[in-house]
């Protein structure tokens, strides 16, 4: 153990005495004694490495990571081509911190480069920051944005924004004295009565998901009519894979978007972690958090790249940004950058293609069964709810002895939703998957 | 430059009838270096005196603008969103923000050249 806890009791003590007190524990001395941890953290006595590395093992072991999935709602299990580890592996690239004389990294500053291009391509809008958290945390990124730069205290969200993203929005919002309006469903999408309702010149920004937590593409042209009030921000959350096939949300108008990208390489991970974009318009760029790499030129002339607009971050004026993230997940970046290099356009195009075939398939013989039907009649990408007798859970566990992870039961968040289940269907689903899954949905 | 005043926070004020014109001193610009962004209020916003008005980013730097008195926006010069180093080339013939003066009265908390100079003079 002295491998992973190099300091003696009397090497403790030397380095107490030099600094002048008594004990380990007067250094936190400042904190308060109610936040303190009261008892010794639960994690067993010391092991040598040959016991650690079995107890591991056997922990990993209880995760069950092949099974066939047809869950998404949020987090989807995508293909990730074999060069993305290899290449992320590197340790250039695998054991880097954040540069702190970034333009000395050409090569992490070029990839950075490449990614914010791609986003902001992918996306319709003028540009892209170099990456945040993950999706829940860059949508209320967004909700902060509009809310510094409108100064205005409330934020519209629909309900079929995912609720996790919804329950982050609030956290974050709660702090900063912000309200968040909710705006009710109609049949699967965002009700555009509800919206004109909750929309008032107090609002800062509307927040909509497409294809939004059902799957279903929501009418994004029509959401940006609704709102009148030319100082509200539109923001976007969406999911890239289905650029590969959709109007961006650029061209519909949107001010900021966000999302996930996850989608793009990044794994399931037990939830984490994933990967937060955010692009903006040019009007919005310097509110827009993060760090945003920029092209040029060096004294020879040859193009390189650099941070650009770094007066508006927050290590220049703390207290007056409109976020004080100043960090992201820089691997996971990397792994989406050279996920969509592999891709390329037509890549994407197909892929999402794939989704949305293979999806409505699964829909298509689910429905065969006739023990099911689909909760809402509309266009949707790669996910879709169903309705059953049975409770998801039952069915889901007679999946899993099959080696399958069904649908997402929707009951908890959306109580008025019984006896439904959010089905996804990737490319990486093949036909055989596909029938013997639907085969099982109805003998259960 | 004699019918000008002069806050504290370096900006310069010039009166015209119940109508003011705001912008930032030669000291101003040059401490900031090379400005590259002006971040304007909007018409009919209105501030009190002290109140941040925009913001100038320079090449080094993002500082705040403070209305020297307060009183409501009725023109901002938009000549400053593409080129705002306008601010370093004639600070006293550019002004940022034209406002409708609330109280004549705070004027006369301003400074005059001579005792602008001398506040400089302390900073250097």
């Amino acid at each position: 153990m002295y491998r992973y806890i190099p300091a003696t009791e009397d090497d403790r003590k030397e380095m107490l005495d030099v600094i002048g007190i008594n004990s380990v524990e007067e250094l936190f001395d400042d904190i308060p004694e109610d936040l303190k941890q009261s008892q010794p953290l639960n994690i067993g006595a010391p092991m040598s490495e040959i016991e650690l590395k079995k107890r591991i093992e056997e922990l990993g072991n209880k995760n069950l990571s092949d099974l066939i999935c047809f869950r998404g709602a949020g987090a989807y299990d995508h293909y990730i081509p074999a060069a993305v580890n290899h290449l992320i592996s590197r340790s250039e690239f695998y054991t880097a911190y954040t540069p702190y004389q970034p333009e000395i990294s050409q090569g992490t500053l070029q990839c950075i480069f490449e990614y914010q291009t791609m986003i902001a391509n992918l996306t319709g809008m003028f540009a892209s920051n170099a990456s945040m958290y993950d999706g829940a945390t860059s949508a209320a990124e967004g909700a902060m944005v509009a809310a510094t730069v409108t100064k205005r205290k409330e934020i519209v969200v629909s309900r079929s924004v995912n609720p996790e993203t919804r329950k982050v929005l609030e956290t974050y919002c709660k702090f900063r004295d912000i309200k968040v309006v909710e705006v009710e469903l109609d049949e699967g999408v965002t009700s555009v009565k509800g919206l004109k309702d909750k929309i008032s010149d107090k609002t800062a920004g509307v927040i909509v998901q497409s294809p939004n937590f059902f799957g279903i593409i929501e009418d994004l042209d029509e959401i940006r009519e609704n709102i009148t009030d030319k100082k509200t921000k539109y923001i976007v959350y969406t999911d890239l894979v289905a650029m590969g096939m959709l109007k961006t949300p650029g061209e519909s108008g949107a001010d900021i978007v966000v999302g996930d990208a996850q989608s793009f390489s990044s794994g399931l991970a037990y939830g984490g972690p994933y990967l937060g974009f955010m692009a903006i318009t040019k009007e919005l760029i310097r509110k827009m958090p993060g760090r945003i790499v920029g092209e040029s030129v060096d004294q020879d002339g040859k193009r390189s790249y650099v941070l650009t607009l770094q007066a508006r971050e927050q290590h220049i004026r703390r207290y007056k940004a409109t976020s004080n993230i100043c960090s992201n997940h820089a691997l996971n970046a990397l792994a989406a950058t050279i996920c969509m290099s592999l891709l390329g356009k037509v890549g994407l195009e197909k892929m999402a293609e794939q989704c949305y075939k293979k999806s409505n398939y699964t829909l298509s013989k689910i429905l065969e069964t006739g023990r099911y039907k689909l909760k809402f009649n509309r266009p949707f990408f790669k996910e879709f709810v169903i309705e059953g007798e049975e409770s998801p859970e039952v069915i889901n566990e007679k999946l899993l002895k099959d080696g399958i992870l069904g649908g997402y039961p929707l009951e908890k968040e959306y109580p008025e939703l019984k006896n439904t289940s959010l089905v996804c269907t990737t490319e990486k689903r093949s036909k055989s998957e596909i029938d013997s899954f639907a085969k099982r949905m109805g003998e259960i | 430059m004699e019918k000008l005043l002069y806050s504290k926070n370096h900006e310069w004020i010039k009166k015209e009838g119940n109508i003011a014109l705001i912008g930032i001193t030669d000291h101003a610009q040059k401490s900031l270096g090379e400005i590259v962004y002006v971040e304007l209020p909007e018409v009919d916003d209105e501030f009190e005196v002290e109140e941040a008005f925009g913001v100038i980013e320079s090449v080094k730097a993002a500082s705040d603008s403070y209305m020297p008195v307060s009183g409501k926006i009725i023109e901002i010069n938009e000549a400053l969103e593409d080129s705002p180093t306008l601010l370093n080339e004639d600070p006293y013939g550019t002004w940022i923000i034209k406002i409708e003066l609330s109280d004549e009265g705070e004027l006369e908390s301003l400074l005059d050249l001579a005792a602008y100079n001398e506040l400089c003079e302390e900073d250097n």
